[in-house]
């Protein structure tokens, strides 16, 4: 099973993303479940949302707190939302995608990371979403832009089934829109560290 | 048959959907609100035909369902928590009345203090109601027990309402594949209310009249009779439901009791947390076992005297609470085990206390019970307390 964390902010999009993860995993023959942090959700605070894949049906209700993987939507949330960040530790050789604008950013990021992380890639989210337009009273929805490079940089779910999910979920020009940022994100999301012949990094 | 991804409350509402209930009376709280919201939506969209009545409370939305069930209408109605509690009065009503409603329960704990998370108190205030009371394991469950309701209500042996609970949150807003009957299926499956009482004019009987103290008690009786009809009824529906849709449901479900020293029972979504528990627990050389009640009312006595009986231990873990009596879930069991099998027989059975206002259980939650179980088995206790 792969368990996956999403951090972002209300209107990021986080929970979308969780339940995109749910649907594409599904299109791509595999059994899934996504669920949003429980509890009162507003525009700007800190939001978790957790997706599980398996090939088995899941039968585990509980929390996620030591993912496969964690997305981060918004690098500056885990500096200011501690608290909520503090019950999830990465599994040992995990990966983390994260919304960065570059290289830089990025390699110092991962300086004050811990050892065991198995890779780190980054993508600008916001850039992508914004070129595209994909802007909900003045939020970048960067979901879809961060899905895509999930794909690329962990391999879980392909691009394809990704594109397929979203086309399910929305209608016609907003799908086209998000499939395009989905698109964008795995071309532009860049690896830092590699951990060898393993998919993904 | 079509599976999609969708949440706890999108499952309720396809099953509704797909029952054509003539009448809907619904008022909205959380966490229960989307399925009213996707009910709403497929009747907008003309997926579905049923009258939707508007109400100002969750007491007047039973009351409609009273009145359309009363007139011989299929009717359906959802809940929470307070809004539950707000209902109360005539949950009751409807039970007497013999009006077989179906009433999906989105679990939540009770203020104060104010928590829209999830617990199983607001469902188990509802044990002396005389509603059947099924407590859905996943979503699946959810959509398939709601279609059985019907079924099993509405048939003439049990004629009482059924209430459907799921998780609050932890179903109602986790998104899963479900396996969606299709409706030609179910038009067969449930076929037409027919009630053996109804309101017509040309038929003229008197509802709820005042009965005197002689034959009040036969009423209740007949009510428990039916009440108990009802364990057959649930296995037939069952039977015909799996012919349908090829899955099995039962009263309680077992996994790896047979030769089990150490069982764990649990109630609602976090059951596949105690199974991933028992699995653990046997590669440790523990031999463990789940058991998850889905049916509470009635009780399965029997299944649960026979599921247990040869266990060392049970452990008996609850989101609820009967404050001043403590374990509600474990005092039925330990009775149903003692009545079957005698005090020197009976396995030892510790309830918990745990799971309430949201409060996560994992599968080491379940796991440590167990332990503390095994070091000291008499004895109800909480777990997951801060000391805060």
């Amino acid at each position: 099973m792969k368990e996956i964390v999403f951090y972002g902010r209300g209107g990021h999009g986080a929970v979308m993303a969780s339940e995109l993860t749910a649907i594409a995993a599904y299109k791509a023959g595999m059994q899934s479940q996504a669920f949003p942090f429980f509890g009162g959700e507003r525009r700007g605070a800190p939001v978790k949302a957790f997706a599980r894949i398996d090939t088995q049906p899941i039968r585990v209700h509980s929390q996620i707190y030591e993912p496969d993987i964690i997305v981060i939507l918004d690098a500056e949330l885990l500096k200011v939302a501690r608290e909520s960040v503090s019950s999830i530790a990465l599994k040992a050789g995990g990966s983390i995608v994260i919304n960065l604008p570059g290289r830089d950013a990025a390699e110092k990021y991962a300086a004050g990371l811990n050892a065991n992380i198995g890779g780190l890639a980054f993508v600008d989210a916001t850039s992508i979403a914004r070129e595209l337009g994909l802007v909900v009273a003045g939020w970048p929805v960067i979901n879809t832009a961060m899905l895509g490079a999930m794909a690329k940089a962990t391999g879980v779910i392909g691009l394809e089934n990704m594109a397929n999910a979203i086309e399910e979920y929305w209608p016609k020009p907003l799908a086209d829109k998000n499939i395009e940022a989905a698109r964008k994100g795995y071309e532009m999301c860049t690896a830092l560290q590699r951990s060898g012949a393993e998919g993904g990094f | 048959m079509q599976t999609k991804v969708i949440t706890g409350s999108r499952s309720v509402a396809t099953a509704v959907m797909l029952a054509k209930p003539e009448v809907i009376a619904a008022y909205p709280v959380t966490p229960q609100t989307e399925i009213v919201e996707d009910i709403a939506t497929f009747i907008e969209e003309k997926r579905l035909g049923s009258r939707f009545i508007k109400v100002d409370s969750e007491h007047s939305a039973m009351g409609a369902c009273i009145g359309a069930s009363s007139a011989g209408a299929r009717t359906f109605t959802a809940t929470s928590s307070q809004g539950l509690l707000y209902m109360d009065e005539v949950v009751h009503w409807a039970a007497h009345a013999r009006l077989p409603i179906v009433m999906a329960v989105a679990t939540r704990a009770l203020a104060a203090p104010w928590s829209i998370l999830n617990e199983h108190t607001d469902f188990m205030t509802q044990l002396t109601s005389g509603w059947i009371q099924i407590m859905a394991e996943n979503n699946q469950d959810a959509l398939d027990s709601m279609l059985q309701a019907y079924k099993i209500g509405e048939d003439p042996r049990v004629t009482l309402p059924v209430m459907v609970g799921l998780d609050g949150f932890i179903l109602t807003h986790t998104s899963m594949p479900v396996e969606i009957p299709e409706q030609a299926d179910i038009d067969s499956f449930l076929g037409e209310r027919k009630p053996e009482f109804e309101i017509d004019v040309e038929r003229p009987f008197t509802f709820g009249n005042v009965i005197d103290e002689r034959y009040y008690i036969d009423m209740r009786h007949k009510m428990f009779e039916s009440m108990q009809a009802a364990k057959e009824v649930i296995g037939s529906v069952s039977n015909e439901y799996k012919r349908l849709a090829g899955r099995e449901y039962s009263m309680l479900e077992c996994y790896n009791c047979d030769d089990a020293e150490h069982i764990i029972v649990s109630i609602g979504a976090s059951s596949g947390d105690a199974r991933e528990a028992s699995d653990r627990l046997r590669k440790e050389g523990v031999k463990a076992g789940a058991v998850r009640i889905r049916v509470i009312r009635p009780f399965p006595s029997e299944e649960i005297a026979k599921a247990l009986g040869g266990a060392e231990t049970v452990t008996v873990v609850e989101r609820s609470l009967s404050v001043g009596g403590g374990n509600i879930l474990a005092h039925e069991i330990r009775s149903a085990l003692y009545s079957a099998h005698g005090p020197e027989e009976a396995p030892f059975v510790k309830g918990f206390i745990t799971g309430l206002g949201g409060k996560d259980i994992t599968p080491n939650d379940y796991i440590n019970m167990v332990g503390i179980t095994r070091e000291r088995p008499t004895g109800d206790e909480w777990f997951g307390l801060t000391g805060g």
